[in-house]
């Protein structure tokens, strides 16, 4: 018998392919109890809660959602190295009933791997609404393991499921599954290949295991074993494989005729010809026009929601608590030297203030993405989306990260996350900075009245479909350069609409605000200090601190497009978030913030420097906290070194190209 | 006047049932048998993890003629660009 984790905890692995419900029951069995971190060296999201039970402790590992364990994403090599390296004492496998077929093949890959499998079958209530009939007894007969039959939202079989945990975790001698086996005009290639490896397989791979993933072609395991073997074995192992190339699809039905046998006798099926609620909401939810159409209400809704409630929240936020602790710090420091009341107050309070105002909108974004991937209506949206994105060198569930970023750029990288194909997710990662953010807006909304008076708003869309196209271009361009055109292919499942689960999207949102918080909050107030020094230090004013300095060093760059160095500096300190920009410039110029200094500006800059100003605005660099979360999800200084230099670049570029343009037509 | 994609979906059309067709020629509310499927290593997983393989009946529940359209496979609705669609070979079933 298989012992339990030293100190006697019971490690259980929650598996599952996407949309059956699989954080639902984590949730269920955790709370708040849960750790939300990424597995080593991936930006693939880990989470482990524990749970007491009849007096044994458990630890539950949510495994990444995977439909199968073949290595093709990061999230199935992570899910089959865990199984086989930490070997759970249990693997909950979490299967769909209504989707009961399919969702079985994750099953079918898990009872291949030396841990103990009970299978979950949850919503059995969707199931018999679709109108099937499942006997989860003659199921358990036929797959020999534990099937217990649930309602994870309803909370039906939660407790039958932890009782048959705790019983095989200590009972694993009788563990006795039917293991699929390999289709017939396959089982001698396979039972050849085991025995040119036999023995060289390193611990702790099962050997039967290694020899059909080579079967199937699987990259890692090739790789891995080419290393293993000497020259000569591999050779001959290459051969029989070259021979069997087209093994990965007759592996595959073999697993499908297995599962088609195991649940023969159990599942009635519906007859023919039932139109469910899912058909006929997305008769409309993913017609071509109406679907558009629907996707565009719900934008307006999140962005009517982000103006009436974030807005004000963001405000009342900074006056009462920024505000209040800046006074509180000003009371406390009043007899203190100036310069640690200014510290206090600009560099770290005014960091705190930065991240702090933050939260409400990306609250109300995790909340309506995480809704809209509850119910399922994400992976509609990248259906109407995908035809229009894949132009750019995107995939369709770029689109709903992407245009979140018109309201903030932070949860538009981070809701960069639902992609699953790498190279797509990294490029929508690479442009999200390029969407117009409020932040961004309300410094075009303060200058450009001043400078082009009745043609401001004119200018404003202007900004927003320049940003725009320059975000489509460089899409095109970055994906033919570096991704060399290759597109990630769609095939997508489109899951059934349910009923959304308050405490899953309540979970997510918090999980999601508090990592922010703690992960990009250090880097953003480690920036914010560091600037505030900068533009303080030597002498405690703005006009002769380093950051001038920088500036005037800088001033040559902006010659091309007018700028002096007091632009400049508004541009630099603007990394901390954009609206610095206005209140620098207040500074800069010697008129505080107000009407005052859009007419100072207006006397001492021509309208094709303030064009050029007002583009470069737009297509800078991000703020800090972009940048963090920039570099947080693609867990890569290069990546996010590429994208700062791409996008100085870009704003550099096309500020020159519009400065000589608006002079060229006398502006 | 008929442009050159009504042509090309009109001859798709006249196909005769238990033909064999790209999957992407059949229409909303037809069933086919898959019979073949070409593409690389990727794809191809990512297919028969999706419940496409060869012998498996399925119906097309959303096809306008351009974009992705949606299948029906293994009781999954499933998503597919046009291009992977076309890579899937189907038996027209009447």
């Amino acid at each position: 018998m298989r012992s339990e984790s030293q100190d006697g905890e019971i490690l259980v692995a929650l598996a599952g392919q996407p949309n059956v419900g699989k954080s639902t029951i984590f949730n269920l069995f955790t709370g708040l109890s849960q750790h939300v971190g990424n597995w080593p060296g991936k930006t693939v999201e880990r989470k482990e809660g524990t749970l007491a039970h009849n007096g044994t402790t458990y630890r539950l590992v949510d495994l990444p959602g995977t439909y199968s364990l073949t290595a093709n994403s990061t999230e199935e090599v992570i899910t089959r190295e865990f199984i086989i390296r930490e070997q759970p004492d249990v693997v909950v496998a979490l299967v769909d009933a209504a989707i009961l077929e399919r969702s079985l093949y994750l099953v079918a890959e898990l009872l291949t791997l030396p841990a103990p499998v009970i299978v979950a079958l949850n919503m059995m209530d969707v199931a018999e609404q679709e109108g099937f009939r499942i006997e989860p007894e003659v199921l358990e007969a036929a797959l020999g393991v534990k099937v217990v039959p649930m309602v994870a939202s309803k909370n039906i079989g939660v407790r039958e499921l932890l009782d048959d945990i705790d019983e095989v975790a200590h009972n694993s001698n009788a563990y006795k599954p039917k293991r699929p086996e390999i289709r017939a005009d396959h089982r001698e290639v396979l039972e050849e290949i085991e025995k040119l490896v036999a023995g060289c397989v390193p611990a702790p791979y099962p050997q039967d295991w290694v020899a059909l993933k080579l079967l199937e072609g699987d990259h890692e395991i090739t790789e891995m074993m080419r290393g293993c073997l000497s020259d000569g074995q591999w050779e001959a192992v290459h051969d029989v494989l070259r021979a069997h190339d087209d093994a990965l699809v007759a592996v595959a039905s073999g697993r499908y005729e297995w599962i088609g046998r195991m649940i023969r006798a159990a599942v009635t099926r519906p007859k023919a010809g039932q139109i469910g609620l899912t058909e006929r909401l997305d008769r409309w939810a993913t017609h071509p026009f109406w679907g558009l159409l629907i996707l565009a209400g719900i934008l307006g809704l999140t962005f009517w929601l982000t103006y009436a409630v974030g807005a004000p929240l963001q405000g009342a936020l900074d006056t009462y608590v920024v505000g209040g602790l800046a006074g509180v710090a000003h009371t406390w420091l009043a007899g203190g030297p100036g310069w640690l009341d200014d510290l206090v107050v600009n560099g770290i309070i005014g960091g705190v203030g930065s991240v702090l105002t933050f939260l409400p909108i990306l609250v109300i974004f995790f909340g309506v993405m995480g809704a809209l991937e509850d119910v399922g209506y994400m992976a509609r949206a990248a259906y109407v989306m995908d035809g229009f994105m894949h132009l750019m060198g995107l995939h369709g569930k770029s689109f709903l990260p992407l245009f979140l970023g018109f309201g903030c750029n932070v949860p538009a990288v981070l809701g960069a996350r639902v992609i699953e194909s790498r190279r797509a997710r990294l490029l929508t990662i690479l442009l999200a900075p390029l969407m117009p953010c409020t932040a961004r807006m309300t410094v075009i909304a303060f200058l450009a009245p001043a400078f082009f008076g009745p043609a401001a708003t004119l200018v404003s869309w202007g900004m927003i479909l320049l940003a725009l196209v320059v975000l489509a271009l460089s899409g095109v361009l970055i994906n033919k350069t570096i991704f060399r055109g290759q597109r990630a292919a769609f095939i997508m499942e489109l899951p059934l609409y349910h009923v959304p689960n308050p405490r899953t999207i309540g979970l997510l949102v918090w999980q999601r605000s508090l990592s922010f918080v703690k992960k990009a909050g250090t880097l953003i107030l480690a920036v914010s200090v560091a600037v505030w020094a900068l533009s303080t230090l030597p002498h405690g004013e703005i006009e002769t601190s380093f950051l001038a300095r920088v500036g005037r060093w800088l001033e040559p760059g902006g010659r091309l497009m007018g700028f002096d160095w007091r632009l400049m500096v508004a541009l630099l300190t603007s990394f901390i978030a954009k609206e610095n920009s206005i209140a620098v410039l207040g500074v800069l110029f010697g008129t505080g913030e107000g009407v005052g200094l859009a007419k100072t500006l207006a006397t001492i800059f021509p309208l094709s420097t303030a064009l050029a100003f007002l583009v470069v605005q737009m297509l800078f660099i991000p703020c800090v906290a972009t940048v963090a979360v920039v570099k947080q999800e693609t867990n890569s200084w290069r990546w996010t070194f590429f994208n700062l230099g791409f996008l100085l670049l870009v704003s550099w570029g096309v500020g020159i190209a519009v400065y000589w343009i608006a002079r060229l037509v006398g502006l | 006047m008929r442009n050159k994609w009504e042509e090309h979906r009109a001859t798709a059309l006249s196909v005769p049932d238990n033909e064999i067709v790209p999957l992407d020629a059949l229409r909303a509310g037809e069933h086919g048998v898959v019979v073949e499927m070409n593409g690389g290593r990727g794809v191809l997983c990512r297919m028969t993890s999706l419940g496409f393989t060869p012998g498996v009946e399925l119906a097309v529940v959303q096809n306008f003629g351009r974009g992705p359209l949606i299948a029906l496979v293994r009781d999954a609705r499933v998503a597919l660009g046009r291009g992977e669609a076309g890579r899937i070979y189907v038996r027209r079933k009447p």
